[in-house]
């Protein structure tokens, strides 16, 4: 897999599924026999990345909604926790 | 059937077992279902599976694990995976592979399952077959290839013991091949069937030594392309696991016959009531039955573990195992160093160093799960 740039197109990686619990109030990642919790944010981030949106688009989405500025650092930050374990790739 | 709560209401059981039976083509000698099991034949119907599923979801359930047994003996499998998936759940299929074949694994793909947990023996085929007493090696092996062909991600579960247990390197091997995702080097569980083999499946503290480090040079050759987990063993480690994440936690199990469990094996605990979703609803079942209320949180503790700094940690270790090895499943889980009873274990390790070193000697027949064996076993226990 390449690095992160602008025209990246994450997706939740194989194996996992990525969904609203509303018993427990949160977004989760499931997998082969378990479970992570993702917060507010993780779970904000993980939802935009659909394999159609860029990297790019994700953060302006993210700006807009939040109506926040300079989120890059944070995303890139998160992502780069995520693509380790798995929760992420793109092509 | 209520009784006095605990003082912080639990979590939802994010985790339900669903034991759907306890029939099984193999005789695995460390199998964890009761050894009575041939006694209790009434099992649920797919409509109760349904309803257990739903209750489930409603309450907060998402991880549903199908075991048995051997899960694909049910003829309904199929439509019970399809009504989990339609609620939401992630499926994991436990199995021996006997019965998956290639139009029975399209369907289950189908009905949405999401993951498959393949069981093995050993890495050769003499063991494999020795241990499970069948001939279901090459079996295994093409379900296997017929798990990544569906796209499933696999994990390759083996339970470890003295007979395996310096396979280890090849069974790593055997499991990279394949392309699985995951890889549980189960160190055994002396409960049940293995409770009854255990002089012969502990492995010694050399044997355990070297798999240890074998696994850690897996580890690092592997570079995350493979997860290993590596169940401790806590009968040579001295310390007592947080026996299913905490009595009553996150895990809810429901045997064939419709019991209600806080883990697979409680049912062997005399003096508690365990209700059945013939009768009674999930929630009430989780939330008020004296069942799962009895060892929740740390309020039912004796000494040691009720002044002992790691009892948010352990929670005590396991109910079925104190109950197994000192006869009282109230008191701290003997595989702790602090246990009074704690002599006991290290007489059973220092016996299995003895039987190792001298096997011909000291060994007793390993004792095969099937059905005539458990009913002898059931008629001596009563």
């Amino acid at each position: 897999m390449t690095e992160l740039t602008a025209d990246s197109q994450p997706r939740v990686g194989h194996g996992f599924r990525l969904q609203w619990e509303p018993v427990q109030g949160c977004h989760v990642l499931l997998y082969p026999e378990g479970m992570v919790k993702l917060n507010g944010s993780a779970g904000e981030i993980m939802q935009r990345c659909d394999g159609e949106r860029t990297f790019a688009a994700i953060v302006t989405d993210l700006e807009q909604a939040f109506g926040a500025q300079g989120l890059e650092g944070d995303v890139r930050a998160f992502i780069d926790i995520a693509v380790q374990q798995r929760w992420l790739v793109w092509d | 059937m209520a009784t006095a709560a605990p003082p912080s209401r639990p979590g939802p059981p994010l985790w339900l077992l669903a034991e759907l039976t306890y029939r099984c083509p193999l005789h695995c000698v460390f199998c964890f279902n009761p050894v009575d099991f041939a006694t209790q034949e009434q099992e649920l119907s797919t409509d109760d599976w349904l309803r257990v599923l739903q209750q489930g979801r409603e309450l907060g359930a998402v991880q549903l694990g199908l075991s048995g047994g051997e899960p694909l003996v049910r003829d309904d499998l199929e439509v019970i995976v399809a009504e989990a998936h339609r609620l939401g759940y992630y499926t994991n299929l436990l199995t021996s592979g006997v019965g998956l074949t290639e139009s029975r694994a399209a369907a289950l793909k189908a009905a949405g399952l999401d993951h498959v947990q393949l069981s093995f023996q050993d890495s050769t085929r003499e063991m494999n077959d020795f241990l499970s007493h069948t001939k279901t090696f090459e079996l295994k092996n093409r379900v296997a290839k017929m798990i990544k062909a569906q796209g499933w991600p696999m994990v390759l579960n083996v339970v470890i013991h003295r007979y395996n247990i310096d396979h280890i390197d090849r069974i790593i091997a055997m499991a990279d091949e394949f392309g699985a995702e995951y890889i549980e080097l189960a160190n055994t569980q002396y409960y049940s069937w293995a409770y009854v083999n255990r002089d012969q499946l502990l492995p010694t503290r050399e044997q355990l030594k070297k798999a240890e480090a074998v696994t850690d040079e897996w580890r690092a050759k592997l570079d995350g392309r493979m997860r290993i987990f590596f169940v401790a063993p806590d009968y040579h480690d001295g310390k007592p696991k947080k026996c299913v994440n905490g009595w009553g936690n996150m895990f809810l199990t429901v045997a064939p016959d419709g019991t209600a469990l806080p883990c697979h094996t409680a049912k062997m605990l005399p003096g508690l009531a365990f209700p059945n979703v013939r009768e009674h609803g999930l929630r009430e079942i989780w939330f008020d039955s004296e069942g799962f209320n009895r060892y929740r949180g740390t309020g039912w503790m004796k000494e040691p573990c009720s002044s002992c700094e790691f009892k948010e940690q352990d929670l005590g270790g396991c109910r079925c195992q104190a109950f197994l090895i000192a006869q009282d499943a109230e008191v701290a889980d003997p595989v702790c160093v602090k246990s009074p009873h704690h002599d006991k274990v290290l007489a059973a390790v220092a016996q299995a160093e003895k039987a190792a070193a001298a096997p011909r000697i000291t060994e007793h027949p390993l004792v095969f799960r099937d059905p005539a064996n458990s009913r002898r076993l059931a008629k001596t226990a009563s």
